[in-house]
C-alpha cells in the first residue's frame, strides 16, 4: 500500500515535472539565459568567499581548498533538493488564488503534484557549479582516502538533500496557515545553504546548537565534511556523527510528512 | 477501473444498478472559523456558517442548476462534494463514495470545470493538456481516443488542438477545459460558472455541448452560474441556495413562480412620450425616449410587444431576463409578506 501510493507519488511528478520542462521548451533562448544566469547567480557565492581569501589566508582555520569542499558539499545538496521540489514555497500562491483546489480533484498525490510545479531545468545551475568547485577542492586537500571517507561523499550529499527537502516541505506545509510566508521559508533553504558554506568555526555556540540540534542542518555538510577533513566537531560531538545524516534526513521527511499532512488537513477543513 | 466498464455498459444502453440516489447530502454542514483582528495582537474568532444543515439528494443522469448569491455557499457545497474540503458534519455521499476520505478513488469518477480558473497548461499546445490527462487518469487508449475526437467535433476543438493555451480566446479556453474533464468518462461533472464571460456564439456551443452529453451520456450534471439562462436552457430542475440552506428545490418556472418573476421589456420611441399604457405590463422607468415595462416572467413578449408597437413609434426594443439576484430578492419579499 505504502509501496502503490508512493509509486503513483513519483508517477504523478514524473508526469508533472515533464509538463513544465516542455513549457519552459517553448521559450528555448530565454531558458538557456536563465540557465547560464542560474549558474552565474549561484557562482557570484563563491566568488565572494574567493574574494575573502585574496585578503585572509585561512577563514576561523579553514583554508580556501577546505572551505571550497563544504561550500561544494551544501551547494550540491541543496541545488539537488532546490531542482526537485524548489518551487513549494508556491503553494501559498496556490493556496491565495485557489489552484490549489484545481490539483485537489486530481487522482494523484498533492504532495507530488505541488513539488512538480514550476520545474525548472534551470536550476541545474547551482548543482552544476557546485559539482565543479568540489573537483577543484578535491585536487587541492591533502586528505587521505579511506573507503569509509569516500562512500561518505555521496551519502552524505544524498542525506543532505534530503534534509533540505524536508526543508522546503515543511515551510510549504506552514503556508497553509500563513500563506505569505515563503520568505520565511527562504530564510531556512537559502539562507541556511549560505550558512553552511562557511566553516563551523566562524559561528557563535548559540548559532551552532540550533542548527545542529533545532534544525540539523550542521548534518547536510559539516559533520561528515570534517570528518572527511579530520578536523574537530562543533560542540565536541562524538566522531560517529559524521554517518548519521542519512537517519536525521529520514527522520526530518518523516516530520516535513507529518506536517505536510496536518496543513492539508487544516486547509481541507477551513479552505483558505 | 470502474469508469471504463460502466461507461461502457451505458453505451450499450444497459443501466448501471438502480441507485436512487448518486448524489447524496444529508443534513450537512460546514462551519469556518473566521478570525478577525481587534488589536495589536487580539484576534476575535468568529464562527461562520457556510453551509447549514443541507439535505438533497441527485439522481443519476440529472441536470441540475445551483444558484445563489455570491457567499451563498454555492461554492462550499461544491468542494465538498468534490473531496476538496471536509464537512464539519452530517453525511455526504457521491456514487457511494465519502468525498473527503477518498478523495483520489473519487476523482476518477468525477469531471471538475472551475469558470475561472483553467486547468489546462498556458504554454503547451491543447493537446498536451489532453495527452496529460491521458497518462495521469490511465484513461485506455481507445476509450482516449474515442472520447477525444467525440469532444473535438462537438465542441469544435480541431483547429485549437496545435495553438497554445495563452493565445486561445476565452470562450475557447472554457471549450477546452470542458474537454478536459470529459476524457476519462466522469460519472458527474460539475460546472462551476461555466459561461461566465462568454460571447452569445460560444454560450450557445456549450450549452449545447452539455445537453446532448446529458442526454446522450446520462452524465450527471451540478452547474453554478449566474446566467438564469443557461438554466432555462439546461436544467429540469433548479436549486437555490441562500446562507447555507437551500431556498428552493423544483423546476425553473417554479421558481419563477414563487419569486413572482417579472421579465422586463425596454423600448425605444421616437420621441419623449408620457408612460405606455398596456394591459399585463406596467412601465417602471422613463428615461427620455426609452422605457421600461415589466411583465410576468411566464408570460411572451410578442403580444406585448404587438400591442405597442400599433400604437407608438417604436424604433428598438430589447428583452431582459429577470437575474437571480433579483428573483431571490423577490423570493424573500414574498416569504415576508406571507
Amino acid at each position: 500500500m505504502a509501496d502503490h501510493r508512493l509509486g503513483e507519488a513519483l508517477r504523478a511528478y514524473r508526469l508533472i515535472a515533464g509538463m513544465w520542462v516542455r513549457s519552459t521548451m517553448a521559450y528555448r533562448a530565454s531558458f538557456v539565459m536563465t540557465t547560464f544566469g542560474n549558474f552565474a547567480a549561484t557562482a557570484l557565492d563563491f566568488v565572494a568567499i574567493l574574494l575573502m581569501f585574496s585578503r585572509v589566508g585561512a577563514l576561523g582555520g579553514y583554508p580556501l581548498p577546505e572551505v571550497a569542499f563544504l561550500y561544494a558539499l551544501t551547494s550540491i545538496s541543496f541545488g539537488l533538493a532546490d531542482l526537485a521540489i524548489g518551487s513549494m514555497d508556491r503553494l501559498g500562491r496556490r493556496v491565495r488564488d485557489g489552484t490549489l483546489d484545481t490539483l485537489l480533484v486530481r487522482p494523484a498525490p498533492v504532495l507530488a503534484q505541488v513539488a512538480a510545479d514550476r520545474f525548472a531545468l534551470r536550476r541545474l545551475g547551482r548543482v552544476t557549479q557546485g559539482a565543479l568547485v568540489l573537483g577543484w577542492a578535491l585536487t587541492r586537500l591533502d586528505v587521505e582516502w579511506t573507503p569509509d571517507k569516500l562512500l561518505l561523499m555521496p551519502v552524505a550529499m544524498v542525506s543532505g538533500c534530503g534534509i533540505f527537502c524536508a526543508v522546503f516541505v515543511a515551510g510549504a506545509a506552514f503556508q497553509f496557515v500563513a500563506q505569505d510566508a515563503s520568505e520565511v521559508q527562504n530564510a531556512f533553504t537559502y539562507g541556511g545553504t549560505t550558512l553552511l558554506q562557511y566553516p563551523p568555526t566562524v559561528f557563535a555556540k548559540e548559532l551552532l546548537r540550533g542548527v545542529t540540534f533545532v534544525l540539523p542542518l550542521a548534518f547536510v555538510n559539516w559533520l561528515p565534511a570534517l570528518y572527511v577533513l579530520g578536523r574537530p566537531y562543533p560542540l565536541d560531538l562524538p566522531r560517529w556523527t559524521a554517518f548519521a545524516p542519512p537517519l536525521v534526513a529520514l527522520a526530518c521527511c518523516a516530520l516535513a510528512g507529518t506536517a505536510w499532512r496536518v496543513g492539508l488537513r487544516s486547509y481541507r477543513s477551513t479552505g483558505s | 477501473m470502474v469508469t471504463a466498464t460502466e461507461a461502457a455498459a451505458r453505451d450499450e444502453g444497459e443501466e448501471p444498478p438502480a441507485e436512487s440516489a448518486f448524489i447524496e447530502l444529508d443534513r450537512v454542514e460546514k462551519v469556518f472559523e473566521v478570525r478577525r483582528k481587534t488589536g495589536f495582537l487580539r484576534r476575535e474568532r468568529r464562527q461562520v456558517r457556510a453551509v447549514d444543515a443541507l439535505s438533497f439528494t441527485v439522481a443519476r443522469g440529472e441536470m441540475v442548476g445551483y444558484i445563489g448569491p455570491n457567499g451563498a455557499g454555492k461554492s462550499t457545497t461544491i468542494k465538498m462534494l468534490t473531496g476538496i474540503l471536509t464537512p464539519s458534519g452530517g453525511r455526504l455521499r457521491v456514487a457511494g463514495i465519502d468525498p473527503a476520505r477518498e478523495r483520489t478513488r473519487l476523482a476518477r469518477r468525477i469531471g471538475v470545470v472551475f469558470g475561472q480558473r483553467t486547468t489546462l497548461w498556458w504554454d503547451l499546445p491543447l493537446i498536451d493538456s489532453y495527452r496529460l490527462m491521458h497518462r495521469m487518469y490511465r484513461i485506455p487508449d481507445a476509450r482516449y481516443r474515442a472520447n477525444l475526437d467525440r469532444c473535438v467535433e462537438l465542441l469544435e476543438l480541431a483547429d485549437l488542438l496545435d495553438v497554445p493555451v495563452r493565445q486561445l480566446s476565452l470562450g475557447q479556453r472554457m471549450r477546452g477545459d470542458i474537454a478536459a474533464a470529459l476524457l476519462h468518462d466522469p460519472e458527474v461533472l460539475y460546472l462551476d460558472e461555466p459561461t461566465i464571460g462568454l460571447d452569445v456564439v460560444s454560450k450557445a456551443k456549450v450549452r449545447s455541448f452539455l445537453r446532448d452529453l446529458n442526454a446522450e451520456r446520462g452524465t450527471t450534471v451540478l452547474l453554478t452560474t449566474h446566467d438564469l439562462q443557461d438554466i432555462e436552457q439546461l436544467c429540469s430542475r433548479v436549486m437555490v441556495i441562500d446562507h447555507g440552506s437551500l431556498m428552493y428545490d423544483g423546476p425553473l418556472t417554479g421558481l419563477h413562480e414563487a419569486a413572482e418573476g417579472e421579465r422586463t421589456l425596454v423600448v425605444d420611441l421616437e420621441r419623449e412620450l408620457p408612460p405606455i399604457e398596456v394591459p399585463d405590463a406596467r412601465v417602471v422607468r422613463v428615461e427620455g425616449p426609452r422605457q421600461w415595462l415589466a411583465f410576468p416572467a411566464g408570460g411572451s413578449a410578442a403580444p406585448l410587444v404587438a400591442r405597442i408597437a400599433e400604437r407608438y413609434p417604436l424604433v428598438d426594443l430589447s428583452v431582459r431576463e429577470p437575474d437571480i439576484e433579483a428573483v431571490i430578492a423577490k423570493m424573500y419579499a414574498g416569504k415576508a409578506v406571507s
